[in-house]
């Protein structure tokens, strides 16, 4: 096992390099565009383009400019915008990074703990009217858009329905958890729940469906015959081996959403993490802090399909390797 | 067991799997039941102990063990019956443990789920266990999970399984199917072996008129979910009487005959959707009579019956041909 960790580890580190290779290569060497325009944004003077050409090494070979690059992005840090002059890419990204950590990680604990125990409950009532239900409910928060969603939810509790009934909910933003855990979930509230909607309906449904391919399994049939509980049956035997197909899948969520995938939800509710970072790069054709934030969130996706597949092998010890 | 019938409603109609079954099984006596596959064997079996979890079935008759009524009982109520005073063996040991534990794990799981046992002593139970069925360096094959054991040592950690908790009766699902031949033969001996020492009955399911001669007292035919033919084994291996059971044994492969020929009974077997009012085998048997759109009785002498109108002469008469046209 630990053999395996070890080896999951390194390949890890050799899959971020070989990303961070292509994404400069998309970036630096697409052939027919010039990287300092690209760079410097648009109608940048001449100077700032004779600036950039110096600094990013343009006149060098190709992995020179790699390795600079790299060393501005890692090592030294100071990758700095030309769109927002001054902006220092890495340490902007390191200031969102906890916004985006707490967004996820709250919306995380949600869908987990709605979608397990919505799929085991919709698996274990099936024929029954709850099954259905809570199937109808799970393509319903899949199918609605997040932007939509949090629209509507910041329309209802900081318009509508503010006076009323929320008068205790702060109007957007955020609070670090170190300054103020109180207000820290107070203001992260609704995204979690917004965030967690969509995933809950997926992960209920996917849970509901492994569960009842595990519940006609043989060997399932071996533990009824064993004697054992229903309860017992289900929880130690059918979930537990449904959780390998949950693991997996969450771990991809999870890095992704990390990554900056949870864009829509950050934008809509004005919270400053990394998707919002990125949707801003976008808009503003900010290339270093697009490239900033393409290689932050590929860090974490990387990252957490490595401790995926090390979770994977725990709990599944036909992938583990026989050493 | 007495009449017992087990239907499904499907989209296509109504499944007839299990079409009046009675039987007795005495104690430390061995059972075979014996048919083509679909015959209805495995539900029979699985109803017994209410392991066929399926809405749209409907079990019918009576199963008494040891006196008490146990068809229809709860999962609870029937808990203690499970593993305990009925252990089963599964046809494919490849799919019959959970992948996820150990096979130490899961011996102790079961017997703690019925004796009054701490975690030490049912682990120490478990290596008698896996060295009762003979698994070479039982200590540390319990911290082994179920992929790492060949076909045949899985269904050794199955049947250490099911005699565990010393149960009664052993149901075993075509125990050697999934399992090549010489693999076949040792799970057969040592069933066998354990059958004397635990002094359990043994319901023993197959296909194979083989595994019945190795091991069975006494033999069920079945066909189409109802019985053909029930008798002693010697009885019914020598001298068969339904033309089902000639089919069966005609199709045995037999070791002794050298140029061997797989013979197979003609035709289909019935589809359990169109099971005929009469007799089920009517449409593939070579004699059939016009008395055999009508339902056969079970009845015969000597503990020997069979579900078939032929008269002991026309039998008599048919086999005597087959014997001189030779059987090879
Ligand atoms: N859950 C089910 N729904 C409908 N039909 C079933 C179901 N389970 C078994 N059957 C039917 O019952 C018949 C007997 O099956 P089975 O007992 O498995 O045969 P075998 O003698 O090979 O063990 C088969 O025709 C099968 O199609
Ligand atoms: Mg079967």
């Amino acid at each position: 096992m630990f053999r395996y960790i070890i080896r999951r580890l390194i390949s890890a580190v050799l899959v971020m390099f070989a990303i961070s290779v292509m994404v400069f290569l998309i970036f630096f060497a697409t052939p027919g565009v010039n990287p300092a325009a690209r760079i410097a944004g648009r109608s940048a003077s001449p100077e700032v383009l004779r600036h950039v050409s110096i600094e990013f090494g343009l006149d060098k070979p190709l992995p020179i400019r790699y390795l600079i690059m790299m060393y501005h992005l890692f090592i030294k840090q100071d990758l700095t915008s030309y769109v927002n002059i001054g902006y220092k890419i890495i340490p902007q990204i390191i200031a969102a990074a906890p916004i985006t950590l707490s967004l996820v990680f709250g919306a995380a604990l949600i869908w987990l703990v709605v979608g397990i125990f919505g799929g085991m409950i919709a698996a274990s009532n099936r024929g029954k009217f709850i099954d259905p239900l809570i199937m109808f409910l799970g393509i319903a928060t899949i199918s609605i858009p997040a932007y939509w969603l949090g629209e509507m939810v910041n329309l209802l509790t900081q318009d509508k329905l503010h006076a009323s009934l929320f008068p205790w909910l702060p109007n957007g933003g955020y609070v670090a958890i170190t300054s103020n855990p109180w207000e820290w979930a107070l203001h992260l509230l609704f995204p979690w729940l917004t965030l967690a909607a969509l995933y809950s309906g997926i992960y209920a449904r996917v849970l509901r469906g492994e569960l009842i391919n595990a519940m006609n399994e043989d060997y399932i049939r071996t533990a009824r015959a064993k004697g054992l509980s229903e309860r017992r049956i289900l929880y130690r035997h059918a979930l537990r081996c449904s959780l390998i197909t949950i693991v997996s899948l969450f771990g991809l969520d999870f890095g992704a959403l990390i990554g900056g995938a949870a864009l829509l939800t950050e934008v809509v509710f004005g919270l400053q993490g990394v998707g919002w970072l990125t949707y801003q790069g976008l808009t503003n054709l900010d290339l270093p802090l697009i490239m900033g934030c393409v290689m932050y969130g590929a860090f974490f996706v990387v990252l957490a399909s490595a401790v995926v597949d090390i979770l994977y092998a725990y709990l599944d010890p036909r992938v583990r390797i026989v050493t | 067991m007495r009449d017992l019938k087990v239907s499904f409603a499907t989209r296509q109609g109504v499944v007839r799997a299990v079409d009046g079954l009675s039987f007795d099984v005495g104690p430390k006596e061995v059972l075979g039941i014996v048919g083509e596959s679909g015959s209805g064997k495995s539900v029979a079996m699985y109803s017994i102990l209410g392991l066929v979890r399926d809405a749209n079935v409907e079990i019918s008759g009576s199963v008494k063990f040891q006196g008490r009524e146990i068809l229809g009982l709860s999962d609870k109520e029937m808990q203690s019956v499970r593993g305990g005073e009925v252990g089963m063996i599964f046809q494919d040991p490849m799919t019959a443990l959970t992948p996820v534990y150990t096979v130490g794990w899961q011996l102790v799981e079961q017997l703690r789920a019925h004796n009054d046992m701490t975690k030490q002593e049912a682990r120490e139970r478990a290596r008698e266990l896996l060295a009762e069925v003979g698994i070479p360096d039982p200590k540390s094959r319990l911290h082994h999970y179920p992929h790492e054991f060949s076909g045949g040592m899985r269904q050794r950690v199955v049947i250490a399984m099911a005699l565990s908790c010393n149960p009664k009766l052993l149901i075993a699902d075509e125990p050697t199917t999934a399992l090549d031949v010489t693999t076949q033969a040792q799970i057969l001996d040592l069933m066998e072996r354990l059958q004397e020492r635990h002094g359990s009955s043994i319901v023993i399911i197959t296909h194979d008129m083989g595994v019945i001669a190795e091991i069975a007292d006494r033999v069920i035919v079945m066909y189409a979910g109802r019985p053909a033919e029930i008798g002693p084994e010697l009885d019914v291996v020598r001298s068969p009487r339904h033309p089902y059971t000639w089919g069966l044994l005609g199709a045995v492969p037999r070791a002794d005959v050298k140029n061997r020929r797989l013979v197979t009974i003609p035709g289909n077997a019935v589809s359990p959707l169109a099971v005929p009012e009469g007799c089920a085998f009517a449409a593939r048997c070579p004699h059939k009579m016009a008395i055999c759109d009508e339902r056969p009785p079970l009845r015969g002498a000597h503990q020997h019956l069979d579900a078939c109108w032929l008269t002991d002469e026309q039998r008599l008469a048919i086999r005597s041909v087959a014997t001189t046209r030779g059987e090879s």
